[in-house]
């Protein structure tokens, strides 16, 4: 008797075009599938859905791609989910891929748990780690959960795709081959495809400017030691001169210093940057969850025994209002040389 | 009108444990709550209850039997009633048939307009119950909804918060809406409300109430399984400084940052 196992074969990986550019977390995708697509020794494919996508798929193949599915449509101007889900379910059931990854975005977050539930597979959410085990070949999804207080270890054996979301800016991004050669296939679905129940009527571009603090390289958090909301001025200083953006605890959310989309924490953000700077923040256990991923953890604080300080790699026990300052002066001078 | 909300009962988040049998959480005394982030959603329902005429508000939770608590939080908000569907059975669901068990608890209380979800639960923190369950019921999900700016007879207004922007979008009603903590400010209870809570009777659901598929529930039903769980260390071995001179600590610091290729 067929397994439903059965036919199912290569890696794929989900692009994501937000806002008419190709985000950069569609190639931090390939540098998971990349592995995974080695350890079985099959093709690692991306899907690709959007509006003028000839540059952007070509792009892909040069990031490490070896076949890039294209759905260009008008109407895909931005991310419909009842649209995507009809695009994603079938193509899934025309290609049978046997691991589809997409990145733990707003967008990611939303098309994939859809997408695993009308396709009946299973989805494994934020995953830090995958892997291939070698005996089974099977996907092994690797997940912190109640604020990282727990890593889990998942795998779906019975049931294909098996599919993950991955926490953003947990890898680094391939370099581009520009003599790279790879297979794009354009993929036509019939019109009433694209009809949806759900209409965009603007969108409302952040005027700031700023990366998201899950996609950003650099994070600069400040919390209730700042005293005042103005005090933020610093840290957007600082997190310029990094090329970062900035972060905050519940408590300086809370208290109107600064707008949600900036908390970090566990009814915030979770971050995973390469250098988290904690400013005046204690580190209660729910804003650790938010960012003990970080690679590199740096806390200033005039209570040495904060919290904070626990789960850094640097701390500097002092007044905020003296360090900061001499920080950007100093920083200053590193980035202008 | 009528509203659902979805809420469940988590863990306090400092402590927790594992069965390591089947790798998902002991939630038999433990210290427990209603998930943090559902409150938003309660409290929205219950802000369109007192707006419109004319809605009904009920609370739905999957859980243990104490998880009843948790439904009677959101009664004690302003949440006209509530439902457990509590099972043996559903034991050890992951998101994909905790998503099923409740799309069929939904479709037998009847024709919800909106269901409203948190944007996730503090403990899993997938994200995934809601989507998943708009799929399974075959309706329209806005996630991340950061503001309702209106509410028609046949769609729904709303901004979702997203990177980059705000999107405002329109949705044919009946939809899944998942809301973040901008949203509002939930409520602190009032005696009246604490007082209609307690005398409130929570009926339980279980598998046959509600006709699941017995293939389709619990961990049986559960498409993914956990194999391996451990306990990470989060502390790291840092240097702490207390400089006297701060310039000079600042310059230690950025003599790390360097080492460590940042700047």
């Amino acid at each position: 008797m067929p397994k439903a196992t059965d036919g199912y074969n290569g890696v794929w990986t989900l692009s994501e075009k937000r806002e008419g550019v190709l985000n950069p977390v569609s190639f931090e995708l390939i540098s998971w599938g990349e592995v995974l697509a080695k350890k079985k020794g099959v093709p690692l494919s991306t899907v690709l859905i959007g509006k003028n996508l000839a540059e952007d798929a070509k792009e892909l193949i040069q990031r490490g791609v070896d076949t890039v599915y294209v759905i260009d449509n008008e109407r895909l101007s931005y991310f419909n989910p009842d649209i995507y889900l009809k695009i994603l379910s079938s193509l899934i059931e025309e290609e049978k891929p046997e691991i589809f990854i997409a990145s733990a975005t707003t967008m990611g977050r939303t098309i994939m748990p859809l997408l695993a539930s009308k396709i009946e597979t299973g989805l494994t959410a934020d995953c830090t780690g995958l892997d291939i085990e070698k005996e089974s070949g099977l996907l092994l999804q690797t997940r912190p959960a109640i604020g990282g207080n727990v890593m889990a270890t998942i795998k779906t054996p019975n049931h294909r795709p098996q599919m993950a979301t991955v926490r953003p800016k947990s890898k680094k991004i391939p370099k581009p081959d520009r003599g790279r050669k790879g297979e794009i296939i354009e993929k036509k679905y019939p019109e009433e495809l694209f009809t949806s129940r759900i209409k965009r009527i603007n969108f409302e571009k952040d005027e700031t400017g700023e990366v998201p603090i899950q996609e950003a390289d650099i994070v600069i958090s400040g919390g209730k030691g700042l005293k005042d909301g103005k005090n933020f001025d610093m840290l957007y200083h600082l997190a310029k001169l990094l090329n970062g953006a900035v972060g905050a605890s519940r408590a300086a959310v809370d208290m109107g210093w600064i707008p949600y989309a900036h908390q970090v924490g566990l009814s915030g953000k979770t971050v995973s940057p390469r250098l988290y700077v904690a400013v005046g923040i204690s580190g209660a256990i729910q804003h650790i969850a938010g960012m003990s991923s970080s690679e590199v953890v740096v806390s200033i604080n005039k209570d040495p025994d904060a919290n904070i300080f626990q789960v850094s790699d640097f701390g500097i026990v002092g007044d905020l209002f003296e360090v900061v300052p001499i920080m950007i002066k100093k920083i200053e001078k590193e980035v202008k040389r | 009108m009528k509203i659902a909300v979805l809420v469940k009962q988590v863990p306090a988040t400092d402590k927790v444990k594992i069965n390591k049998e089947t790798g998902t959480m002991i939630r038999e005394n433990l210290e427990s709550e209603l998930n943090p982030l559902d409150m938003y959603a309660v409290e929205e329902a219950v802000r369109l209850k007192e707006k419109y005429e004319n809605i009904e508000t009920v609370a739905i939770s999957m859980g243990p039997p104490f998880a009843k608590d948790v439904i009677k939080d959101a009664i004690s908000m302003g949440i006209d009633k509530g439902y457990l569907l509590s099972d043996r059975k559903f034991g050890g669901a992951d998101t994909w048939a905790t998503a099923y068990t409740l799309s069929k608890a939904i479709k037998k209380l009847g024709n919800f307009d909106i269901i409203f979800t948190g944007e996730r639960a503090t403990d899993g923190e997938t994200g995934q119950v809601g989507p998943s369950l708009a799929a399974q019921l075959n309706l329209p999900i806005i996630t991340y909804v950061s503001k309702l700016l209106e509410v028609k007879e046949r769609s729904i207004i709303a901004e979702r918060l997203i990177e980059g922007g705000k999107e405002l979008v329109e949705v044919q009603l009946p939809t899944v809406i998942s809301v973040v903590k901008e949203i509002n400010e939930p409520r602190i209870p009032n005696f009246a409300g604490k007082m209609r809570a307690k005398k409130a009777e929570i009926p339980i659901l279980t598998g046959n109430d509600i006709d699941v598929d017995p293939s389709k529930i619990g961990l049986l039903g559960s498409p993914t399984r956990v194999v391996n769980v451990y306990y990470p260390k989060m502390t790291r071995k840092g240097k702490i400084i207390k400089p006297k001179d701060i310039e000079k600590g600042v310059d230690e610091l950025i003599q790390f940052l360097k080492e460590k290729n940042i700047i």
